[in-house]
């Protein structure tokens, strides 16, 4: 089976500057649901990033390809690159409070790429916002699509973004850590919408996370990521029975278990984050030889 | 970021050598004037009078930059020009900056009554047009150097009032000025070794400036013939002069023009690079 | 309700503002040394017709009593008689200030233009050669002020390659059919294209000259405005949905920069009214400016006091309607 992305040996590295991702690769099938975990600065948001071409103007791409639908993203023309991206994948951004355009109502900014960029008729691509608002379910959904960011709630807004994602009907969508900036109680129901909604669409779902908790609800497969490498490749159920390197032993490990929530806390091993160090280090070096 | 804030630098420096230069070089030929310039700047010779300059066939020799409708020399005349505008600059510049920085200081740091007054009064300043205001006060005052750097003082202190107040009321909501209140300091004390230092480099930009506008105060005011006798060399009377000859002879007005046109420039220029070299955060 | 209370608090400080602008005019004008009623008598006339004229023209009471009988007179519409062109004032006054407001509006247009045109280039090719290149020149076109402009200008497009008028409002061989002094409008709405062409001649160099120092400071400010902007979440989202990057900053971006840039363009707005003076003069046009310079050479004080009232009547009417159009185009004050 092709998958629908399929990353190969991306490296992405701040300009004149040290890497940030090392020769990561990574496919996502149709309808998968794929984790991307690691701790901060492990470049997990940067492989999100990359593919929808969006990352920081200090970061470029020195390696590497990025393949949708079977197509090298990276070889396209810009325009057509961002077109591609725009009617094939979607993000769920991590903070619903700066995601919504301050100045303009929710409606258009829900309609608005399947106006602007799959050319719908305005008065469908109201009636599909309006569905999709409803399946996301904010009551009053007419009202919802007049109103302004700042008016409602930071839920309501991860709702609206969540819906957004959704309304072109993309092949994949990110969600980059969708529900960090969230309240706890509201956490549990963005994660639950999130499951749903990709169960109805069947849309294949990388998901950005730090929490392995949710990787567990949510995920099928998952990829563990440290210091810019993907250092293990596996589906949950195995991760959680076995996982294969001891880093992501050590990272299962300092994880707290609902059962016993104090108890089997351990952090990460010294031997264990010098062990990987090393191993990334002298992926390092073999790169900057390979370049010179 | 590195490579960034380089450039800043870089940028900086270069700018700072250039205006530097040229306001270094006025300032020479302003001191020197009796003996740079090449021939007296009030002489007349109506016989030759629209010269043009040196590189035309009707040049003569000795007058560089040609000469104006009565015959008078207009290098030299820009020269002792930039005496005129040199000593409005240099006195009135500082002078501004002193009274509105102090009005502002105490405005931004006691506020208060002190700021409602000083505030009111900018507000009432802001509302009249600065150029009408100044020649206004310049037929109250009479003509003269003294009048003018005067006009410019009471018309002007409102530029410094503004930005010194603003971030004096900044600098005032920090934590260190707390810290000194605390450690028993006056409040004079606070104002005068804690928050004056931080407003310096702002005030300093923003003198720099003010000595440029003063230069232009100075030519609009001799340009509507309100500035110095209508004899004496002043860049503002030249210009006034070639804007009515600027069909016969366009270098009576192109010269000053371009020495007015440096040093306004070079004034703020050097300000602005003055304040990136000063400023904590770029540096 | 917070919309109202605004409106009235700005109102009751405007009027502080004018009532003090009143004061100080007024009694700068009466320290003026000249004597305006000399000027006006023939040599020879006796001290009986000085102090004749001087009663007529209220000059013999006390400063105090002349402010209060000119005051009244201005709350009543009547700004008193100029001594020099011996009409109202209000009358002079209302028939020069449409073509000062016609030449600063035309200057707020261009400055606009240009300005945005800097800022949104710059943004579009913001790290490059571009945007050091529009850096540098906001720089210098910010540096230099409008009458240093105006005299480059003349230079470049009145003698170096003469393609405008320098001097004038109106070419003088020009019949005016008009009724009102808005003669740009006025041609506009009556067809006249001939004339809006003779006029717009006239006015581009007093514009442009204007207009320069306006348009860096919206391209710098604007800018700074617009960069930050763009990288805030919204518009890293609207990237992913497939807009190129130019969609990007004028559906995204401009809307929210603006906002900020709004206040800093009302302020500098009203600097802009107070070069039209000298810059009407420059170019002998028949603004307000200009007969304000002949009024005080004159020493015509009902003049000079109609005319600075005037001014500061328009630079505090403009800091006003920037203000409340700030509160309104925010969403967030609108509907708070």
């Amino acid at each position: 089976m092709s998958a629908l992305l399929d990353i190969r040996n991306l490296s992405v590295a701040l300009k004149g500057g040290p890497r940030l991702l090392r020769s990561v690769s990574l496919s996502v099938a149709a309808g998968e649901v794929r984790g991307l975990v690691g701790e901060s600065g492990a470049g997990k948001s940067m492989i999100g990033k990359a593919l929808l071409g969006i990352l920081p103007r200090s970061v470029e791409v020195v390696e590497g390809q990025i393949l949708l639908d079977g197509d090298d993203l990276l070889g396209l023309p810009p325009a057509e690159r961002r077109r591609r991206i725009g009617q094939r994948a979607a993000l769920i951004p991590q903070d619903p409070l700066t995601a919504l355009n301050p100045a303009h109502r929710v409606g258009p900014q829900i309609t608005d790429r399947l106006v602007d960029i799959l050319g719908w008729p305005r008065a469908r691509a109201e009636a599909r916002a309006l569905d999709l608002l409803a399946e996301v379910h904010i009551p009053d959904p007419g009202r919802v699509m007049k109103s302004y960011p700042h008016e409602l709630s930071g839920g309501m807004r991860q709702r609206i973004l969540i819906a957004s994602a959704f309304a072109a009907e993309p092949a994949l969508i990110v969600a980059d850590e969708p529900t960090t900036a969230l309240d706890v109680t509201v956490q549990k129901q963005i994660l639950r919408l999130i499951a749903e909604m990709q169960a109805r669409h069947h849309t294949a779902l990388l998901f950005v996370t730090h929490d392995l908790g949710v990787v567990s609800k949510v995920c099928q497969t998952l990829s563990v990521l440290y210091a810019g490498k993907v250092v293990e490749e596996t589906t949950v159920r195995d991760f959680f029975r076995a996982p294969g390197h001891p880093y992501s032993a050590a990272l299962l490990a300092a994880t707290p278990k609902y059962t016993d929530p104090d108890g089997s806390l351990t952090p990460v091993p010294e031997a264990v984050i010098a062990a990987v160090r090393a191993e990334v280090e002298a992926a390092e070096t073999e790169w900057q030889h390979g370049r010179r | 970021m590195l490579d960034g804030r380089g450039a800043i630098r870089r940028r900086a420096g270069a700018r700072l050598w250039l205006s530097g230069g040229w306001l270094l070089l006025l300032v020479t030929v302003a001191l020197f004037a009796p003996l740079v310039a090449p021939q007296d700047p009030l002489a007349q010779d109506l016989m030759s009078g629209r010269l043009p300059p040196f590189w035309s066939a009707q040049a003569e020799p000795g007058f560089w930059l040609g000469t104006d409708s009565l015959g008078r020399d207009v290098l030299s005349r820009v020269i002792w020009g930039a005496r005129v505008a040199l000593t409005v600059a240099c006195i009135a510049g500082p002078l501004t900056a002193l009274i509105g920085g102090a009005l502002g200081l105490i405005a931004g740091f006691y506020r208060g009554w002190a700021d409602r007054i000083i505030s009111r009064l900018v507000d009432i300043w802001m509302a009249f047009p600065p150029v009408l205001f100044s020649i206004l006060l310049i037929a109250v005052l009479g003509t003269g150097l003294t009048s003018i750097i005067l006009a410019i003082v009471v018309i002007d202190w409102t530029r410094f009032a503004r930005v010194v107040r603003a971030e004096a009321m900044n600098q005032g909501a920090m934590d260190y000025v707390a810290a000194a209140q605390v450690a028993g300091f006056s409040r004079l004390r606070t104002m005068t070794a804690e928050i004056l230092p931080n407003v310096l480099p702002t005030l300093v930009a923003l003198l720099s400036l003010e000595m440029g506008i003063a230069v232009i105060v100075e030519a609009i005011l001799s340009f509507v013939n309100l500035s110095l006798s209508t004899d004496a060399p002043t860049w503002g009377g030249m210009i006034a002069e070639g804007r009515t000859s600027i069909h016969q002879a366009w270098w009576v007005l192109a010269f000053p023009l371009v020495a007015l046109f440096l040093t306004v420039l070079s004034f703020s220029q050097f300000g602005e690079g003055l304040k990136d070299r000063f400023d904590p955060v770029l540096r | 309700m917070l919309f109202l209370q605004r409106l009235l608090w700005r109102l009751a400080t405007t009027a502080v503002t004018l009532f003090g602008v009143a004061v100080i005019v007024f009694t700068v004008v009466r320290v003026v040394p000249g004597n305006p009623i000399a000027m006006m008598l023939p040599p020879g006339a006796t001290d009986a017709d000085v102090a004749r004229l001087k009663a007529l023209y209220g000059l013999d009471r006390s400063i105090p009593q002349q402010f209060l009988i000119w005051g009244w007179g201005v709350l009543h519409g009547d700004f008193g008689t100029s001594i020099s062109l011996r009409q109202p004032v209000l009358g002079l006054v209302l028939g020069r200030l449409p073509a000062t407001l016609e030449l600063a509006t035309m200057a707020l247009v261009m400055a606009v233009l240009m300005g945005g045109a800097a800022a949104l280039t710059a943004t579009r090719h913001r790290g490059t050669r571009v945007e050091a290149g529009i850096d540098v020149t906001n720089g210098v076109a910010l540096s230099i002020p409008d009458f240093l402009w105006g005299l480059l200008l003349i230079i470049i497009f009145g003698v170096l390659m003469p393609v405008f008028d320098i001097s004038g409002r109106v070419s003088p061989d020009l019949k005016l059919p008009f009724t009102t002094q808005f003669y740009l409008v006025e041609s506009i709405l009556r067809l006249r294209f001939d004339i809006t062409a003779d006029l717009l001649g006239h006015m581009f160099m007093p514009a442009l000259a204007l207009a320069i120092p306006l348009a860096a400071i919206i391209g710098q400010v604007l800018k700074q405005s617009l960069k930050e902007t763009m990288e805030l979440d919204y518009v890293t989202l609207a990237r992913t949905k497939g807009y190129g990057e130019t969609r990007v900053i004028l559906r995204e971006a401009l809307r929210n920069a603006i906002l900020p840039t709004l206040t800093l363009v009302g302020v500098q707005f009203t600097f802009l009214i107070g070069g039209t003076v000298i810059v009407e003069r420059l170019f002998s046009y028949e603004g307000l400016g200009n007969m304000a310079i002949d009024a005080v050479i004159n020493r015509d004080l009902p003049l000079i006091q109609g005319i600075v009232l005037c001014f500061a009547l328009i630079f505090t009417g403009v800091n006003l309607v920037v203000d409340l159009t700030y509160a309104a185009l925010n969403p967030r004050l609108r509907h708070a």
